[in-house]
This record gives C-alpha cells, structure tokens and sequence, in this order.
C-alpha cells in the first residue's frame, strides 16, 4: 500500500506525467489528525491528483456487531466516530427502538437532546482548534481545550467516561442525570456565552485566517449532493441537509432552532457553519435546560432484545453530518447485517474534487474546514 | 410524492420491476442488468430526480447476494431502495459512479469485502484492505480466517 516517493528529476515531455512529483502525505502526519495516507500528485505546488489510502484502523466494526446482541453492538459504534459518541449511539439505538417499536418517556429523550447538543459543542470546539492549528495558529487550540474539558467534566459525572460515553441504551439512557449536571452546565452556558465573541476575534476576523480559507476548496452545490457530502461540509455549499429539521427525531420538532446554510461553498463558508452552530446548539440547551421533565429515564424493556424479521434504517445529525444506521434482522438477538454510513467516508470521497487546481499548502486548510475523523472512515 | 405515487409510476415505467414489503420505504427489485438504465431515469427523469444516494450495501444472503442502493431526493424528499439480487459465484452489476459520485468510494468498499465486480467502474481497486488480498472477501458469511477471525 505505501509507495515510495518518486521525484522525475528531468522531465520528459515524452513521457506520460513528465514533470509530475508524487508525494506521500501520512499515514503518521500531524495536519491527518489521524492515520490517513494521502497519495498526491503535484505539479509544481499545483495539486493534480489526491487519492486516500484508508484502512489503517480498520477494525471491521460491521462484521464484529454480526455476532453482537442488540444491545452491545451500540457500544462498539462510539469508537467510530469518537468526537461524537452520544449521537452515534443514539443514531443506533433509534434503530433498535423503530424494531422493538417502544415508546421512550420524555425525560429520556430530554437528556438524549442535551447530551447531543453538549457533544456537538464539544466537537465543533475541538475542531475549532485544530483547524486554526491547521492554518498556523497555535493558540486557539488551548482555548478550545479549556472549554471542551468543561464538557468532558460534565459528561464523566453522569456517564463515567470522557470519551466513549456508551450513556445511551434501547430505550432511553443507562443512568439518571448527576445532581450537578443542571447547575454545572449552567455555569458552562455562561463561561461559552463569555468565549464565544473571543472565538470570533482570534479567529474568523484574522485576516490571515480568512486569505487562507476564502476562495479554497470550492464546491458546488450541484456536486457536493452527488458526492454524498453532509453535514457543515454540504451546508456550506448551501445544501438543506440537517436531518435534525428534515427528518426530525425525539424533541427537535418542538424546539427553536435554526439550519445554519452558507452559500459560499469554500472552506470558510463551511468553517462558518460550523461557527454558527455552536450558538445554535447554546440556545437548545437552554430551552432544555430548565425543562427537563421528571419520570422515568428508561422504559421497560425485555433482557433479551429481539428484532422483528426485516430491514430497519435510522439516521442522526452527528457533529459531521448525516450519520445512518441499517440493519438486516432474521428474527434472532444479533443482526444479520449492519452497515453504518459514516459521514466522513462520503466526505473525504470529495477530497480529491476540492483539492484539483489548488495548491497543496490549501490542501491542509481543505482537510481541515472537512472536519475528518479517521476511525470514522475507516470504521 | 408518496410510497404509493412512486409504486405506480415506477411500475409503468419499468415492467421487470417487483416490490417487497417491509421497511418505511418503497422496496424495488431490479434484475441486476437493467440497472443501470432505471438508475439514470431515476436521476434525470423530472418526476423522480432522485439525486442523492446516501447509502449504498451489500447483504450476504448465502444463497445469493443483494445490493442495496437507498435513494432520496433532495428536492422532492422522497426515498427508495433499489435491491438487486446477484449471483453468488459471479457476481456482477453495472457501476453507478458515473450517476452519483459517492457511488465510486462505496463500490470499491463493497467490492472488495463482498467481491461485487462493478463493470465499467473508473478505479475499482482495494480501498481498505492490504495489498495482496484479492480473492478472500471478509464480509461475506462464510469467510473464515485461521489466525486472526473478527469475532466476539
């Protein structure tokens, strides 16, 4: 799979591709944020050519549910898309439930919305971060670490874990909240509130930031639907892609909020979107907040969950896009076959189209404002 | 349109065309040849315009194998499932990437873990897995490997 670098020191013009320089970028490179390897062709500094070599942390996660109960396999489905865990799992458990057809009581659902919204916040901060990294600025990224640690506090309190919380079971959610969750994510709605004019300072009005992401990685609206983009990375293209407004799931029908679309269709129209949203996701919280409503945080369900005879699909917003889940039931406890359709796979598949023309500095920027999370795609 | 509007205007359009029950979606069985020419009339003709495949799969069946190809539209929101049914020994269908671009990632993926050969795909070669594996699919069911089998 590696290929060595290969630098044409004179260049033919009878031969095919005189001139060009392949260049290998990972799979162990900081900007991959993962182990991508990236195959590029260059002319000059001119990209012609992107092509990803994935599967370096394959772990083959569909093959592995097929001998996992209904249960467990949600559990292995936080370790795809790690940054948001909380959704992939609900994305799976609105599956299981849409089979078992159970109704969820209205506090579960509340936590489900909050513990969504407070994992979109934490990703979009972390992705905040590491894309001012990617375009050479340091800083941001302490910034964006303060605010997500509050986060990953609020989460160990009441999950356990700071990462891959597996807080969400087929029919509401594992425990009750923690006493401190309401008062401690007020404090943070009030710290974020503080931050957020900061964030906009440091970064989307840098004039470096902005000569860096205008203009690059453009695509059309016409072509990022055929690429199968979604998410921030589709509604930077103008694109009305939100499931959470389209197909809406548990309480986002009753809620205020607005889709986020940006018309430019470069890296700062996406990197806009995903701005915009972190305000969105604020103001859902505090609907919900004070309105959690008391009963029970799961309903009844039997030990063993077995799926009816048929084919069941379910999608969520994760903090990346459209993220769904189909699933092949035989009537027994395991599924007979489970494909996720992971938002970063379509999306990187888009990669290359970006990438044509640019050069490859913009390269890192375009790889950046696609929010990639590898074991996403590798799955 | 509705399931129902589709069910009809598909059946009129395409008469080799047989529907399953089951799921919240229209479910259409296309025999494995003619699909790519009911792909393009789903695409370009006005009342479908189905221009967004958003999930596209591969399903073992033992005995054969099925794709499965989800569509929706963009515009007029509505969905369907296309399925086709291959042969298990020489399983063969017509590429799609060509239609819809995510088609061309996807099919290399269900290329080499189920060994689908999609005709006239512009790059069909191993997206996730080594060099050197051709031959063996994982994902299919009776894959069994001696060392290192992924199973719990």
């Amino acid at each position: 799979m590696y290929r060595e670098t290969e630098i044409l020191q004179e260049p033919d013009p009878a031969l095919e591709g005189a001139g060009d320089m392949v260049i290998n970028v990972g799979p162990q490179h900081p900007s991959t944020h993962g182990v991508l390897h990236l195959v590029i062709t260059l002319n000059g500094e001119t990209i012609k050519k992107v092509e990803p070599h994935l599967g370096y942390i394959h772990r083959s996660i569909e093959k592995m549910c097929e001998s996992l109960s209904f249960r467990q396999f949600i559990y292995s489905t936080s370790r795809m898309d790690y940054l948001s865990s909380h959704i992939n799992n609900h994305g799976c458990c609105l599956c299981v439930e849409k089979g078992l057809q159970v109704e969820i009581p209205a506090r579960a659902q509340t936590i489900r919305v909050l513990m969504d919204e407070l994992t979109r916040i934490a990703s979009h901060v972390l992705w905040w971060g590491a894309m001012a990294m990617d375009v050479g600025a340091l800083t941001p990224f302490f910034h964006a670490f303060r605010e997500r640690e509050m986060i990953n506090d609020i989460m160990e309190e009441t999950c356990g874990a700071r990462l891959t919380m597996n807080y969400m079971v087929p029919g509401g959610v594992m425990f009750d909240l923690h006493p401190n969750f309401i008062r401690r994510v007020k404090e943070f709605i009030v710290h974020f509130r503080s931050k957020l004019p900061e964030y906009d300072e440091l970064v989307t009005n840098n004039i470096i930031f902005q000569n860096r992401t205008r203009g690059v990685g453009r695509i059309s609206r016409e072509d990022a639907i055929s690429f199968g983009c979604t998410g921030p990375t589709a509604r930077g293209s103008g694109i009305s892609c939100d499931i959470r407004k389209i197909y809406p799931y548990e309480l986002y029908q009753k809620l205020q909020f607005e889709e986020i679309i940006e018309h430019g269709t470069d890296c700062y129209s996406r990197y806009m979107v995903r701005i915009k949203e972190l305000h969105q996701s604020l103001s859902i919280i505090e609907q919900l907040i004070d309105n959690i409503p008391e009963g029970e945080f799961q309903a009844k369900t039997k030990a063993v969950l077995k799926l009816p005879k048929g084919e069941f699909y379910s999608r969520v917003e994760t903090a990346r896009g459209e993220f769904g889940v189909y699933i092949v039931s035989e009537g027994g406890t395991t599924p007979y076959r489970i494909k996720f359709r992971s938002p970063g796979f379509s999306n990187l598949s888009a990669l290359d189209h970006m990438c044509r023309g640019q050069k490859i500095g913009d390269m890192i920027a375009i790889m950046g404002s696609l929010d990639l999370v590898i074991p996403d795609i590798d799955r | 349109m509705t399931n129902e509007e589709l069910k009809t205007q598909l059946s009129i359009i395409h008469t080799s065309l047989t529907f399953e029950e089951g799921g919240e979606w229209i479910n259409a069985v296309v025999p494995a040849t003619e699909w790519k020419a009911l792909a393009l009339h789903l695409r370009r003709h006005g009342s479908f315009l189905f221009d967004y495949l958003f999930c596209l799969t591969c399903v073992d069946w033992k005995s054969h194998l099925t794709m499965v190809y989800h569509l929706t539209s963009t515009t007029a929101r509505h969905s369907l499932v296309v399925k086709a049914k291959l042969d298990r020994n020489r399983p063969e269908i017509p590429t799609v990437a060509d239609i819809w671009r995510t088609a061309e990632f996807h099919e290399r993926e269900v290329f080499e873990l189920f060994g689908v050969n999609f005709t006239g795909h512009p790059d069909l070669r191993l997206l996730i897995l080594p060099d050197g594996w051709e031959g063996r699919f994982p994902m299919r069911k009776d894959y069994d490997d001696p060392i290192n089998m992924i199973k719990l």
